[in-house]
């Protein structure tokens, strides 16, 4: 449902911008008379200051992408590459195990990749690799603080990802499949 | 110093002609961006010569209109036009003649009329404007020639509601 | 030998030229480094932050009390933000147009620089015929010398626009030609109102006349308003900052630049400010006078206040430049040409017509000079 919202022709006063400016004025004079006197958010929200006291991530924040396992602590990812073509800034690279590569190695998946890179200089934290990945294998985390000297250091290969990534026992897509596997069997089709 | 003053005289008359001819006929580029840049050069340093007539006024109008907003829509539409074809085009031998023909008859007339001229360009130089000041020179502008002044006003009104048709596609 | 070289009045205007021209760019740029300063600590006061108070050289923490103090105000950001900008690796992207591409910074600051040479920065510093005016170029057309620089200083912009051919920059370069252009009529015809008054353009004798007869800005308040907020147009800043835009146009003119070259657009764009606050300060608030103290100064203590008075009225406005970009939103571009050719341009004129016939009217009013 729309709703519309009358716009109310403003008065020539209005128009002059005058009193806009004036309430501008009085806000931003607040506000700095706030700070002159030692107010300041983080001292509000009881925080330090920045390099001491870590910012604290709030829910949903989209940092850094990295790789998770599963419960076992498996490689989650299957290799499929379709991060790797979704990313807008072609950020990660994937080097597939091949036909004669190793396994995988946990029992419900064919491959998992050789190699898997992300450029954390490209990325844009967009979560579109997250969005699409089928076996919810990458996850974007609360990072928000990557620095390194050298631009080699900024593109982390799959160890360091996983690492980082740790271990994503509550989300197990696999198990989740089995259950609604099961529910189907007994699932009251109407056979005529 | 009157010497100084000469030699500034050559310095700024050569650089408007030299950045003149750069203007039309550069022979390292041919972008019309940089003829444009070019000609605000040219401009500027004719802004010089008016000063180092007293003109100050004269310089300043010339720098401030000219260099400073006629130069720049100039600018501005051959930008927006990205006149690619005009930068490929090499120097064409006709125009080139026809050009330097026409420049010198130009330079040729001038020099004749300044030479036929001569006394009396020299009881200009006694004249009220000699100081460059703005109140003698609004003075003539505004009482002996007043009327010619007003012409052209309208006549540049007259350019300016035309330009304004011309551009309004639908008229209503 | 000394004494005779400096006799000669021609080796004095000389000698006295370059220390002023010395002295005011060292002084600009002292004040262009600590205007970033303080813009940074109004933008955080005014949004709850802290702002710069980290940067601290190694001993100045050792200062008991007042080292400490001195870096919770940031007194040493300046000094490391040059310091970064010269060590920052200057990139010049493949694809732009060279020789634009480095000429642009250069061709932003210089005439922000030019500018202030007219401006009278006080009024003498001894007494008697042979004493120096506190102004570098004393011209008679002064104002006019200025609105021809400032309208040069657009060539900056539109070239680093043009040459850094990639479409953010070409959009910024873009509209500030068409907004300062636009703009600067505005402002010049604002202008025209205060030299009826005065009957002068030289900007020293319009100080004198305010010294007087009292502040411009009394006599036309409608050409200083109209001054005032084309001067906002004029520098780019906010809430006219088309040019950059950074929520639409990356950061429009100067997206591609980086190190120094971009330092010097930073540079110009507060060089400008300072410019612009020292011309409004020159023509509607009085200059280097107060109510009190009007009379030129008779000696050095009395030019170093005239000087102290200029300097204080310039940071007041540049404080107002500082603020008002921490207050207003950016204009959409309509809004910003509709406001200056369908108000200010008219509001000018009318401005200029009621002046003058008030001016024919009243018999023996504003007749200054
Ligand atoms: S967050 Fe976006 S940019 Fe970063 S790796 Fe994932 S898809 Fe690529
Ligand atoms: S992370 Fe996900 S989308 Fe990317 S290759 Fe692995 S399984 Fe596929």
């Amino acid at each position: 449902m729309t709703k519309v919202v009358d716009r109310k022709p403003l008065s020539f006063y209005e128009r002059t911008y005058v009193p806009a400016l004036w309430e501008g004025l009085k806000v931003t004079a607040r506000h700095f008379k706030r700070s002159v006197q030692g107010h300041n958010t983080a001292k509000e929200l009881g925080e330090g200051y920045y390099p001491e006291v870590p910012w604290r991530v709030s829910e949903g924040y989209r940092g850094a992408p990295y790789l998770v396992r599963d419960q076992d602590g498996h490689t989650k990812c299957v290799s499929c590459q379709l991060c790797e073509f979704v990313c807008p800034p072609k950020a990660i690279r994937i080097t597939p195990p091949g036909p004669d590569g190793p396994p995988a190695d946990r029992p419900n998946a064919e491959k998992m990749p050789r190699e898997f890179e992300i450029n954390m200089l490209r990325c844009i934290f967009c979560g579109l690799c997250q969005e699409v990945c089928p076996e919810e294998a990458i996850f974007l985390e609360d990072h928000y603080s990557l620095t390194g000297l050298t631009r080699e250091e900024m593109v982390f290969d799959k160890e360091r990802l996983l690492k980082l990534g740790g271990v994503h026992a509550g989300t197990q897509k696999w198990k989740n499949k089995l259950e609604e596997a099961a529910a189907q069997e007994s699932f009251p089709v109407a056979t005529h | 110093m009157p010497e100084f003053t000469d030699l500034l005289f050559f310095v700024f008359a050569g650089l408007t002609l030299l950045f003149g001819f750069l203007c039309v006929a550069n022979p390292l580029s041919r972008n019309p961006v940089t003829s444009a840049m070019f000609l605000v050069l040219t401009i500027i340093s004719m802004a010089g010569l008016f000063v180092l007539l007293h003109a100050f006024f004269l310089a300043a109008v010339q720098i401030l209109v000219y260099a400073g907003a006629v130069m720049v829509v100039f600018l501005f539409v051959i930008m927006l036009l990205d006149l690619k074809e005009e930068a490929r085009r090499k120097l064409n031998r006709v125009a080139l003649t026809a050009g330097v023909l026409a420049v010198s008859g130009l330079a040729a007339i001038l020099v004749r009329a300044v030479t036929a001229a001569r006394p009396a360009a020299l009881a200009l130089k006694a004249g009220p404007l000699a100081e460059g000041d703005t109140a003698p020179l609004g003075r003539i502008l505004f009482q002996s020639y007043l009327l010619p002044f007003e012409i052209l006003s309208i006549l540049l009104l007259v350019a300016m509601v035309g330009v304004i048709l011309l551009s309004k596609k639908d008229l209503r | 030998m000394f004494e005779t070289l400096f006799s000669d009045p021609t080796v004095q205007f000389i000698a006295f030229s370059t220390v002023k021209i010395l002295v005011v760019f060292g002084v600009v740029m002292t004040f262009v480094a600590y205007a970033v300063l303080v813009e940074r600590k109004v933008s955080a006061f005014i949004q709850d932050r802290v702002g710069p108070n980290r940067t601290a050289p190694p001993f100045v923490m050792k200062i008991p009390v007042i080292g400490p103090f001195l870096v919770r105000c940031g007194i040493f950001q300046p000094m490391a933000d040059g310091l970064k900008f010269i060590l920052k690796e200057d990139f010049t992207p493949d694809y732009v147009r060279k020789v634009y591409f480095w000429l642009a910074p250069a061709i932003a600051v210089i005439p922000a620089f030019l500018t202030l040479a007219v401006i009278p920065f006080g009024s003498q510093l001894s007494a008697g015929p042979g004493a120096q005016k506190m102004v570098i170029a004393d011209l008679n057309v002064g104002i006019l010398y200025t609105f021809g620089i400032v309208s040069l200083g657009v060539y900056g912009i539109v070239l680093a626009g043009w040459s850094s051919n990639s479409k953010y920059p070409f959009l910024g370069g873009i509209r500030s030609s068409a907004q300062m252009i636009s703009y600067e009529l505005a402002m010049g015809m604002s202008v025209v109102a205060v030299f009826l008054v005065v009957g002068d353009l030289n900007l020293g004798k319009i100080v004198r006349f305010q010294a007087e007869h009292g502040w411009m800005i009394l006599y036309q308040p409608v050409a200083f308003l109209l001054f005032l907020v084309s001067a906002f147009a004029e520098t780019n800043r906010l809430p006219f900052d088309m040019p950059e835009s950074e929520s639409e146009l990356v950061g429009g003119y100067h997206t591609e630049y980086s190190s120094m070259k971009f330092a010097l657009f930073f540079l110009g764009e507060y060089a400008n400010m300072i410019a612009s606050s020292a011309m409004m300060v020159t023509l509607f608030l009085g200059g280097w006078s107060l109510p009190f103290l009007g009379e030129p100064a008779g000696s050095l203590w009395g030019g170093l206040l005239h000087l102290g008075i200029f300097v204080a009225k310039m940071l007041v406005m540049l404080v107002v430049f500082i603020w008002v970009r921490w207050m207003l939103p950016r204009f959409r571009y309509d809004q910003l040409m509709d406001l200056g050719w369908r108000r200010f341009i008219p509001l000018a004129l009318a401005n200029i017509v009621v002046t003058a016939l008030v001016l024919a009217l009243v018999d023996g009013w504003g007749k200054g000079t």
